[in-house]
């Protein structure tokens, strides 16, 4: 006998939660950028190859597993095996540091969001210098909006180590953002699901992981958001239609940012093309309307030959006009979304429209990961007698925004990109797929892959097709092998980890290495998510062993 | 409209048209010009002419019906306009706005959980406490919710309150 567990409403709930969370920012800034490095429309043949082969299998388990057992990932991972309750709480770790830096995210959404209602959009223009001669120098060496981005938004400093102080724009508008993920979350999770919102071995390697990382598998979300599921529930159905709608969000995600970046390339070509003319036109007192596109190579050729000396002295200054440079600007990540994309939308008709549509976009896919993840940590929590019976469900979810929010204040200092950057990219890659790992051989062989089979089967009434059981036993961990070991052996490979850091004086990003401590920091995020499982296998294989010792005196 | 910028100067009042003196004038519209003092013994120093030029390069400008970007003095830098930027930052306002909306909800959504507890916590010290933890537990034993028996709303028969002391805890 249990205690009533609150349910879904309906099907249509859970599944809109699902989506919500697997379908976020990574759908709009990382799977188009994929493409383009891998080859464009080529890369969605490994890609759509692992998502039947991973994604799927994976995403099916989580869900089984959660309906199943009815609790957050601590409490499943200790019914299938208490020596695995270490995999829940690896789990909860990394959605905790996920949870940590991801809403900084939201934060700089919200903050462009506030800025679009102007006239002209702030980071269409560039801020004039001392004595308002020209323009502010810095920004006339980068662009307006990648001035507007690391100047205005972030105030970034040169380095990691040069700390500053805690800016305050980005710290309001990160509190407003964890003030919303709270209003969410506050009466439960049952009501986060009310908004609808998706050769080389490289390629193949990236199109596991985008899929593997895209639907947000190892975190607990999943088995959070499914343990809230009827237990008659057709998840297998359910993780279909999720993964489904996630590459398809992908893909069309795509193709908008593909045709972002040729309006942005065809508009800077056309710009560089009438500075040229003009420079050319100034210099040898050419007819005005004389050169156009079609006859600039022709003309330079003739006034190269025509007057050498003049042309020699000017030449420096004539760039050379390419729309393939243009188009071969691949960028991902924050770099995308707040510099490409904002420097595209400057150019459109009624710019404001744009900017505020998008951002909005863009905060509504960050909230809705977020809450996914915040799933991932209350339910546990919750679950827990001893925590749940002191404090109500609205103070459990308040004190984990609290700390998070505090923690992430962290983001707001003037350093705080290089340090998100670090979370970015080592918080949470090679812990999971630890996690999955652990989870899928733990539902096959240590809880026993027949086992799971009839339970589901007494479950939900289906019979489990032979399709999941061989990707589940066999092809799934063995993909997962091989890419921790890439991983891995990547890393080594590459000795000191670098970053980009931006240099105001040349308005450009340069490549700088990592100080020990931030390496420190990078071995602690790994290391303290993986190091639950084995640790809490020893705590538990210790604790059977004084119980052991103790009874048996007595017997 | 040169001779007309310097008169603006102070000190300067007397200049006429005829102080100007152009030179090197090409077909393009470009020519060099000095400016003489009125008692025509010298020209007037770069300095004093551009600053002149800059303050009223507005109204050569309309003059002309030109801007910046077409008429242009050589070494004479534009001042530009600077952006508008008024006295309370746009998005404060903004940010203002939705932060109060947030607040309130928030406050309304505690505020209401509290309301529905405090009345949940009332309603069962008049029933049976164990009577009702049976209740409830039967009704999701089988998996399939149902409605339990709504005996907050209804009379107690007393008739089957006798059904109390049948449940002995063990």
């Amino acid at each position: 006998m249990e205690k009533a567990r609150p349910l879904w409403a309906n099907s249509l709930q859970f599944v809109f939660a699902c989506i919500s969370y697997a379908v976020g920012l990574g759908n709009v800034w990382r799977f188009p950028y994929l493409c383009q490095m891998y080859g464009g429309g080529s890369f969605l043949v490994p890609y759509i190859i692992m998502l039947i082969v991973e994604g799927m299998p994976l995403l099916y388990l989580e869900l089984a597993v959660g309906q199943r057992m009815r609790q957050g990932s601590i409490g499943a991972w200790r019914t299938i095996s208490p020596y695995l309750s270490g995999v829940g709480v690896a789990s909860v770790v990394v959605s905790f540091f996920l949870s940590m830096y991801y809403n900084v995210i939201n934060a700089w959404a919200f903050w462009y969001l506030f800025h679009s209602f102007q006239d002209p959009l702030p980071w269409s223009v560039c801020p004039l210098n001392g004595n308002h001669t020209g323009y502010d120098e810095e920004c006339e060496k980068a662009s307006s909006t990648q001035y507007f981005w690391y100047r205005k938004t972030l105030n970034i400093s040169p380095s990691l180590q040069e700390n500053g102080g805690v800016q305050w724009e980005p710290a309001l508008c990160l509190l407003l953002a964890w003030l919303v993920v709270y209003l969410c979350i506050l009466r439960g999770t049952e009501s986060t699901g009310k908004i609808e919102q998706l050769a080389n071995p490289k390629a193949w390697i990236n199109a596991a992981t985008q899929i593997f990382f895209s639907l947000g598998l190892g975190f607990g979300s999943l088995i959070a958001f499914a343990s809230y599921n009827e237990p008659s529930n057709n998840c297998q159905k359910h993780a279909i239609i999720v993964s489904l709608i996630n590459s398809f969000t992908s893909i069309f995600a795509s193709i908008v940012t593909f045709s972002i970046y040729g309006f942005k390339a065809t508009f800077n070509y056309e710009n560089c093309l009438k500075k040229v003319s003009l420079l050319l036109t100034n210099t040898f007192d050419l007819e005005d309307g004389f050169l156009t596109a079609s006859n600039l190579e022709q003309v330079k050729g003739y006034l190269a030959s025509a007057y050498p000396s003049k042309y020699s002295e000017m030449f420096p200054q004539i760039k050379n006009c390419s729309l393939e440079s243009e188009l071969d600007t691949a960028v991902q990540g924050t770099g995308l979304a707040f510099i490409v994309y904002t420097e595209a939308i400057k150019n459109m008709e009624v710019s404001q429209l744009w900017s505020v549509l998008y951002f909005f976009m863009l905060l509504m896919l960050g909230i809705g990961s977020m809450l996914g993840n915040t799933a991932a940590i209350l339910t546990p929590l919750t679950d827990s007698k001893i925590i749940s019976s002191h404090l109500p469900k609205e103070a459990i979810s308040g004190l984990v925004c609290l700390v998070n929010c505090a923690i992430g204040m962290v983001f707001t200092m003037e350093a705080g990109n290089y340090w998100f950057d670090i979370f970015n990219d080592y918080a949470a890659t090679l812990s999971l797929l630890l996690i999955v790992l652990v989870e899928t051989i733990a539902v096959c062989y240590v809880y026993g892959l027949r086992r799971f089979e009839s339970d589901l089967k007494a479950m939900t009434g289906r019979a489990v097709s032979w399709y999941w059981k061989v990707m589940w036993a066999g092809v799934s961990p063995l993909l997962i092998v091989s890419l921790f070991v890439f991983y891995l052996s990547d890393y080594i490979l590459t000795g000191t980890l670098k970053y980009q850091a931006w240099d105001a004086s040349q308005g450009q990003l340069v490549t700088k290495d990592y100080p020990a401590y931030a390496l420190a920091v990078i071995g602690l995020l790994v290391a303290s998510s993986t190091m639950c499982i084995p640790l809490a296998a020893l705590g538990t294989f210790v604790q059977r062993r004084l119980k052991r010792g103790d009874a048996d005196p007595v017997a | 409209m040169v001779a007309f910028s310097m008169r603006k100067v102070p000190n300067r009042e007397a200049t006429e048209i005829s102080h100007v003196l152009l030179c090197n004038v090409t077909q393009r519209v470009s020519f060099w010009f000095v400016v003489t003092d009125p008692s025509k013994n010298h020209t007037l120093p770069a300095v004093e002419v551009q600053s002149a030029i800059r303050m009223n390069k507005n109204r050569i400008n309309n003059a002309f019906f030109l801007n910046d970007q077409t008429l242009e003095f050589l070494k004479i830098p534009s001042t530009l306009a600077p952006p508008m930027d008024p006295s309370v930052p746009i998005w404060i306002i903004i940010f203002g706005v939705i932060f109060c909306i947030i607040i309130v909800a928030i406050a309304l959504l505690i505020l209401s959980g509290i309301w529905q507890r405090r009345r949940k916590n009332k309603e069962p010290s008049e029933v049976d406490d164990a009577e009702d933890k049976c209740e409830n537990m039967i009704t999701i034993e089988n998996g399939i919710p149902s409605d339990p028996l709504d005996m907050k709303g209804g009379h107690i028969n007393d008739a089957f309150m006798t059904e109390d002391e049948r449940l002995t805890p063990l």
